[in-house]
């Protein structure tokens, strides 16, 4: 196994481990450090409530945190696209939140357009402090360098609604406007999301109903696209057990009007740790436990001299889904620091519909 | 390929014969290769250090945004800037003192440092978080660490600012400069917020245009091809290339020389080859693997004596540009692959070269016609006519670059047209002599004298050529380097005004110092100085504060002044300018020069001009407190003590003992003026070093030369033995033909030299420094020189005399009886 083989998820770990902030050590403990033990960070624990719109804000106490965006877009003709926009903070220290240069977050930003020929992807760095990036919860802004997320005076703190979202990267930007009247959805149990058997979770919260419309610029084209997107919020402190070598994670809009959220964590062991969120069309979320999943890779790409499941069968009997997935472009690749595959996929079978998918660690 | 082979042993058979003649051959080529390489190494190894202090972190290498008036600008501006999706990155330069010596501290930020302007890319994998967190690093060159005498993971002490964060080794990073984060270096420059210049990353999308983010506060500056150090010591190494060159050149002749005589010699020897039937193309083929080889073994000589040379002279020239350009460079040689290439290469071209008379002689050699005396003189007669012209066609070509050329490199155009067209007319003017000589004679051996000198000029005239070459550079850099001399002891004499000079460990240490002196008779003034730099027009500016005092006014030699230059600079609104920076922002007295500060620029009347020789930076001379003021952060430790002369001894001891300053700290006026002309001399010992080894190629080149001849013109010395002349009346007529011949060429050299160094005076070292020395010519010196050259002559001449001298009579008649 090779450091190129540990890859987390939303990889922003694994990206400020590159510039070193990790180091060898923290590669051979597995997960660029978030397996080690979150001495003087505030640890997750079941049963808290969360609480908007403080938690659309920062949360400097625990170790790592992310703002995330997928969408689903089609232009005039039919023809599908994806977005991706991620805002991650990682704390090198815990302690107080000193201003300036001595302020201990480090801020990474990566963000994608996909059509079924091109992916495009970016990612930029900053240190916290000096307002380069950051993130407030009132009035709700995320941003770093010119990427923003953004919500106006206006915006609801239950639905975190309507935000306007804009990234550029060399050959591509776009600006999109997310709106939707449904409130927020908890994920896991709750908004604790348990990711192994040995208690590692996260704080996890999504607004899986934004209508989103806009434009986005491939080269030099410009194209008028809406469509559906999608909202992950989550922090930590240690999410994730030493012996996870990364994830498939799934975010699934379902035409009958479903919203479904499935990961699957790899393990060294070889029995992976499978959870997921079924969010009915009245906004309850339900959460589903790891024997009641199964996902089942079908069809293989090669890409960047990896070999990535790119796509699946994915069965829950108990709700009377069976599903397959094909990618949109199966070269979707994030060629960042951190390189893993994400990317916007269409499904088929018990359920039609459209989601995004994120492949780490291969 | 074996009848090649054969070919090939019995040319061989000749040097075995003839090792004298081979020794020559290698010599020539030795030297040529050995100076030639030596001095590429060093120019290599310095370009090389060039680069790497360009690249590293945002130098020339990478476009920057600067502040508008070059000074530092508020960070809010980066942010701006980035938060507009122009991917820059933020970074403050400036200097510390560290235990009283000045060194540079650049803070970066190296997450967003874009990967392109990072020469140690290891830094960033290093553990930036160890870099960025508490209590943070100070990553510094092993030379530097070296310097400051300190080990890694000290914390030195900043006057006035706190400590640094543990020193840490870094082997890529170019010496003498302080990497820390941003952040601790706005906290050790007392610069909170501020940034000194931006660099750009390549990656990125759309960004909008810089004065919709920054207004007009930031200008653009494109990355260089050329660093500004590389501008700089242009010059040095212009210098440095064209003594090699000119090295290798005289090299060349002594190659041309020994193949000739080789080839005067082995004549016989190709014509019985070819008579047993070995074809013109096998041997002329076998011809050019023989030079091709003695090349290729005199060139990995020449290497190894190159590297030996650079090796040696490198302390040198490290000294002289660190202590001209402020350019570092390391101590230790590292070559290139290339480097021993094209040694190679160089050494078998200018054989080639060199050969390339004798080749055609020897392709075109007449299979049956016995050898013929030459009709040299019609043939030289055209030749020199040609040559003439082409001489006086240099010339004017010089005159147009001194007109037309405000350059260095135009300079240099110049100096090597001087010295080109005086080559190329020296055989004309030689003729000339000779030819007047000889109408002037009515007795007929002192007619066959002169006659028989002009015949002889074809076969001497590269290496007289030679010898003027390197007597003209040795009189040109002779007299630059004493001029210089004179003129830096004299100004020395002015600067160094007190008796006493001391820099305290600290602004409380200055404080106690100077309370103690005061009760010190024998002291009669303490005149506080100051130091701060800045950058003035993209130029690093020091600003030096002096005390208002009369040593100042009745020491400090001005080049030039307005009146009451001196109670205008002590209001603080007027200046001293060096004379480098008036130079380089073209400022005369009267103009008007803007000081970039935090708080507004400072504007200062330029009221006089002063000589700052050697100084890399330009300096403006203020009075100290109004430094001060401006600059609260700067060091004061540092002053000068007026003293009577017979107290420094006994007071200097009493400062040591009870203040515990060393060496380094505390001296008196005699030792910084050694440790000053000590650092000068240095500058010069490489100039000196070439100077010598060019004057000594050149010598060999006339010894070979002499050689050549002394064979092949036996046959015209034959006859004259015939009709009764002794030997040793022959070898005198020798001696004395040689030695007029070389004699006339040194006189032609000194006017030669002179010109050159006037050229060097004043238009190399005005571009190349920015100063200009007053000319003065030494007359001793260069009587010495000539001494040297005739000695050089004589000693060059004397084997072939000796020679002469015990030939046998019977090879004489034999001579004359085969050749006529």
């Amino acid at each position: 196994m090779n450091d190129k083989t540990l890859v987390t998820r939303r990889s922003f770990a694994s990206g400020i481990a590159l510039l070193g902030l990790g180091g060898p050590r923290a590669w051979a403990q597995g997960f660029a450090g978030l397996g080690r033990d979150a001495e003087g960070f505030a640890t997750v624990v079941p049963g808290k409530a969360l609480s908007f719109p403080a938690d659309h804000g920062p949360h400097p106490d625990y170790r790592i945190e992310w703002w995330y965006l997928t969408a689903n877009l089609t232009d005039a003709n039919g023809a599908a696209y994806g977005v991706q926009w991620t805002l991650f903070r990682q704390a090198m220290a815990a302690g107080p939140q000193a201003d300036g240069w001595a302020n201990p977050q480090i801020w990474m930003g990566h963000a994608a357009v996909t059509s079924a020929a091109v992916h495009r992807s970016s990612e930029t760095f900053a240190r916290g402090g000096v307002g380069q990036a950051g993130a407030t919860a009132q009035p709700f802004r995320a941003w770093i360098d010119s990427w923003e997320m953004r919500g106006p005076d206006s915006m609801s703190n239950t639905s975190i609604a309507p935000l306007t979202l804009t990234a550029s990267g060399a050959e591509f930007n776009y600006a999109l406007r997310l709106d939707t009247d449904r409130p927020l959805v908890l994920q896991g149990d709750a908004g604790y999301s348990k990711k192994s058997e040995r208690g590692q979770a996260s704080y996890y919260y999504s607004q899986p109903w934004f209508k989103a419309a806009g434009s986005l610029t491939i080269g030099d084209r410009t194209i008028d696209v809406s469509g559906q997107a999608w909202m992950d919020r989550e922090y930590s402190s240690q999410p994730l057990a030493s012996d996870q070598t990364g994830w498939d994670w799934f975010s699934l809009h379902l035409s009958s009007g479903e919203k479904l959220m499935l990961f699957r964590l790899r393990q060294l062991s070889g029995t992976h740790y499978f959870s997921g969120n079924w969010i009915t069309p009245d906004g309850r979320s339900e959460q589903i436990g790891s024997a009641a999943i199964d996902m089942t890779p079908t069809a293989s790409t090669d890409v960047a001299g990896r070999k990535l499941p790119t796509s699946w069968r994915i069965t829950i009997p108990s709700r009377g889904l069976a599903i397959d997935t094909t990618p949109l472009n199966p070269m979707s690749w994030m060629a960042t620091s951190f390189a893993y595959w994400e990317g916007p996929i269409t499904l088929r079978g018990s359920h039609s519909g459209v989601g995004y998918l994120e492949m780490t660690g291969y | 390929m074996t009848r090649a082979l054969w070919v090939l042993a019995v040319l061989l058979s000749h040097w075995r014969r003839h090792p004298m003649q081979l020794a020559t051959l290698l010599v020539g080529l030795i030297s040529a290769t050995a100076l030639w390489s030596g001095v590429q190494a060093l120019n290599q190894q310095a370009r090389a250090s060039y680069d790497r202090a360009a690249a590293t972190f945002g130098g020339a290498r990478s476009a920057t945004l600067v502040g508008r008036d070059g000074a530092t600008f508020p960070q809010q501006l980066f942010v701006d800037l980035r938060r507009a999706g122009w991917p820059v990155s933020p970074m403050l330069e400036g200097r510390v003192t560290i235990g009283g010596r000045s060194i540079r501290l650049l803070g970066i930020e190296p997450i967003t440092l874009p990967a392109e302007t990072t020469a140690t890319p290891e830094i960033g994998r290093a553990g930036v978080q160890a870099f960025l967190m508490p209590p943070g690093q100070t990553l510094l060159a092993p030379e530097t660490l070296a310097e400051l005498a300190l080990p890694e993971g000290a914390t030195p002490e900043i006057a006035g600012a706190g400590t640094l964060p543990p020193l840490r080794m870094q082997r890529q990073l170019v010496p003498g400069v302080l990497i820390v984060d941003i952040g601790v270096a706005q906290r050790l420059l007392h610069l909170p917020n501020r940034i000194s210049r931006l660099a750009i990353g390549k990656t990125g999308g759309a960004r909008p245009p810089l004065k919709a983010v920054a207004g007009d506060q930031l200008r653009l500056v494109e990355p260089e091809a050329e660093t500004d150090l590389q501008r700089l010591t242009d010059s040095f190494h212009l210098n440095l290339t064209a003594f090699g060159l000119l090295s290798f050149l005289v090299g060349l002749f002594i190659v041309n020389s020994a193949i000739g005589l080789a080839f005067e010699q082995r004549r016989p020897m190709l014509r019985t080859l070819r008579a047993c039937g070995v074809s013109s193309r096998m041997l002329n083929s076998v011809l050019l693997l023989e030079l091709v080889s003695i090349a290729l073994v005199a060139g990995l000589i020449g290497l190894v004596c190159g590297y030996l040379i650079a090796a040696s002279l490198l302390p040198d020239v490290a000294a002289s540009l660190r202590g001209l350009y402020g350019a570092d460079i390391p101590g230790q040689l590292q070559l290139k692959p290339q480097w021993w290439l094209a040694g190679l290469a160089i050494s078998v071209f200018g054989a080639v070269a060199a050969a390339t008379a004798s080749l055609v002689k020897a392709a075109r050699l007449p299979l049956l016609v016995a050898a013929q005396p030459y009709a040299w003189q019609q043939a030289q007669h055209r030749w020199l006519r040609w040559q003439g012209a082409a001489a006086l066609l240099v010339f004017a070509s010089a005159v147009g670059f001194l007109g037309f050329g405000d350059s260095l490199t135009a300079g240099f155009a110049v100096l090597a047209a001087l010295l080109l067209g005086a080559a190329l007319a020296l055989p004309v003017i030689l003729g000339g002599v000779l030819a007047l000589g000889e109408r002037l004679t009515r007795r007929p051996l002192t007619t066959w004298f002169w006659a028989d000198s002009r015949l002889q000029l074809s076969g001497l005239s590269l290496a007289l050529m030679a010898l003027l070459l390197a007597l003209a550079v040795n009189v040109g850099v002779g007299t630059m380097v004493e001029s210089f001399s004179r003129t830096f002891t004299g100004w020395l004499n002015g600067r160094l005004a007190s008796e006493i000079y001391l820099n305290a460990a600290s602004d409380a240490q200055a404080g106690e110092i100077k309370a103690w002196l005061a009760h010190r008779p024998e002291v009669t003034a303490v005149l506080q100085s100051g130091r701060a730099d800045v950058q003035i027009a993209g130029l690093p500016v020091e600003l030096l504060g002096f005390a208002d005092h009369d040593t100042y006014r009745d020491q400090w030699p001005l080049l030039d002044s307005s009146a009451g230059a001196w109670d205008r600079v002590k209001t603080g609104n007027a200046a001293l300018i060096s004379e480098q920076l008036s130079r380089r922002l073209k400022l005369s007295l009267g103009d008007r020069i803007q000081v970039p500060l935090t708080s507004g620029p400072w504007s200062l009347d330029v009221v006089g001009i002063y000589a700052d020789y050697g100084n890399p930076k330009g300096q403006l001379g203020v009075v100290v407190d109004a430094l001060f003021q401006r600059f609260p952060y700067i060091p004061r430790t540092r002053f000068g003590l007026r003293v009577m002369a017979t107290a420094v001894p006994q007071l200097m001891t009493d400062i040591q003992q009870r203040f515990g300053l060393d060496g380094r700290n505390l001296a008196d006026q005699a030792t910084v003026k050694a440790e000053s002309l000590r650092i000068f001399n240095r500058t010069f010992a490489v100039t000196a070093a070439l100077n010598a080894f060019t004057l000594g190629v050149a010598g060999v080149a006339l010894l070979t030369s002499l050689l050549t001849l002394s064979n092949s013109r036996l046959p015209q010395l034959a006859p004259l033995w015939a009709i009764g002349i002794t030997r040793r009346r022959l070898a005198a007529i020798e001696l004395l033909k040689t030695m007029s011949v070389a004699l006339i060429t040194s006189l032609l050299a000194l006017p030669l030299g002179l010109s050159v160094a006037w050229c060097l005076i004043a238009v190399v070292n005005v571009k190349a420094f920015g100063w200009r020395l007053p000319f003065t010519v030494f007359p001793l010196q260069l009587l010495q020189l000539l001494g040297v050259a005739m000695l050089a002559a004589l000693l060059a001449s004397l084997l072939p005399i000796i020679k002469l001298l015990r030939m046998q009579p019977a090879r004489l008649v034999k001579i004359f009886a085969d050749e006529r």
